[in-house]
């Protein structure tokens, strides 16, 4: 059972208040595919990602990258049922999309950059060793139905 | 995994823009790796962790000039980490995921201080780098 002190729930909520879901997400997607370009293994039908350019201004990464950050609202709303929030994307990623959780890892640490670029100076070491341990509980929820 | 021209071009970018502050950005991944990751602490029993802690800031000040000194050699890295390299084997045996995890905070340290800088292609580049100094550094160990 994870335990959230009232400071990490505060250090969560006050920083997602101000994020952009469409441009953080599609900013964190982009980012995940230029610096570890083998993650474009699971996009063959993006069309173009054959330039940090091109995968910055391709739209399906954009649409994505929303979605999958829309995905983690959800988890910053359920931030004591991670489980039970993921269960149906774990067997989703596992069985069908056959995504190695790993990258769910790499996924986690950009989205902790790309926040910490937004939120500069208030983006202390407190507040990225919360982010980092929601994302890597994020990671793990969504690995945790694997076999 | 090799560092392309384009890489070198932008490590040195990064350094050239972070100056004489790179002793800042050492001392804020080390508090970050701290506060992040608190198992990496059993590797400094004998620091004072704590906040604005002179130790870390004097470390943070050896790991900067370290990353300075292999950007200034970047075409070497193994020649120039040599030294460092011999001495994380034989003395330091610091754990080789350490490596990654004290990357990942120098990339927010960056990120924090300078964001202008690190766009994608620079964000790539570093990562790169950072990872390429941790495999010289961790290259003896067996």
């Amino acid at each position: 059972m994870v335990h959230w002190s009232a400071e990490e729930k505060q250090l969560i909520t006050s920083v997602w208040a101000k994020v952009s879901v469409e441009e953080c997400g599609a900013e964190a997607l982009a980012r995940l595919l230029i610096v570890y370009p083998w993650t474009q293994r699971f996009f063959s039908d993006f069309g173009n990602l054959s330039s940090p350019t091109a995968i910055i201004g391709n739209p399906k990464v954009r649409a994505h990258g929303k979605k999958v950050l829309t995905s983690f609202g959800e988890a910053i709303k359920n931030l004591d049922n991670l489980k039970g929030t993921y269960s149906r994307l774990s067997e989703l990623h596992c069985d069908k999309l056959h995504v190695d959780p790993e990258n769910f890892r790499l996924l986690g640490d950009i989205l902790v950059i790309v926040l910490a670029a937004h939120f500069t100076k208030d983006f202390t070491p407190a507040c990225q060793a919360t982010w980092q341990k929601l994302v890597g509980l994020v990671a793990h929820a969504l690995a945790r139905k694997y076999h | 995994m090799v560092l392309s021209a384009a890489d070198k071009t932008n490590v040195k970018g990064v350094f050239s823009k972070i100056g004489g502050q790179a002793d800042e950005y050492g001392a804020d991944a080390l508090e970050r790796m701290f506060a992040t990751y608190p198992a990496t602490k059993t590797y400094f029993p004998h620091f004072d962790l704590g906040k604005g802690s002179a130790q870390v800031k004097g470390h943070g000040k050896k790991v900067a000039g370290a990353l300075v000194e292999a950007v200034n050699h970047i075409d070497d890295l193994a020649g120039a980490l040599s030294k460092l390299s011999d001495l994380h084997a034989q003395k330091l045996r610091v754990d080789p995921v350490n490596f990654k995890l004290l990357g990942q905070c120098f990339l927010v340290a960056v990120a924090t201080r300078n964001p202008g800088l690190l766009t994608p292609e620079v964000h790539a580049s570093l990562d790169k780098f950072l990872c390429a100094v941790g495999t010289v550094l961790t290259a003896k160990y067996r």
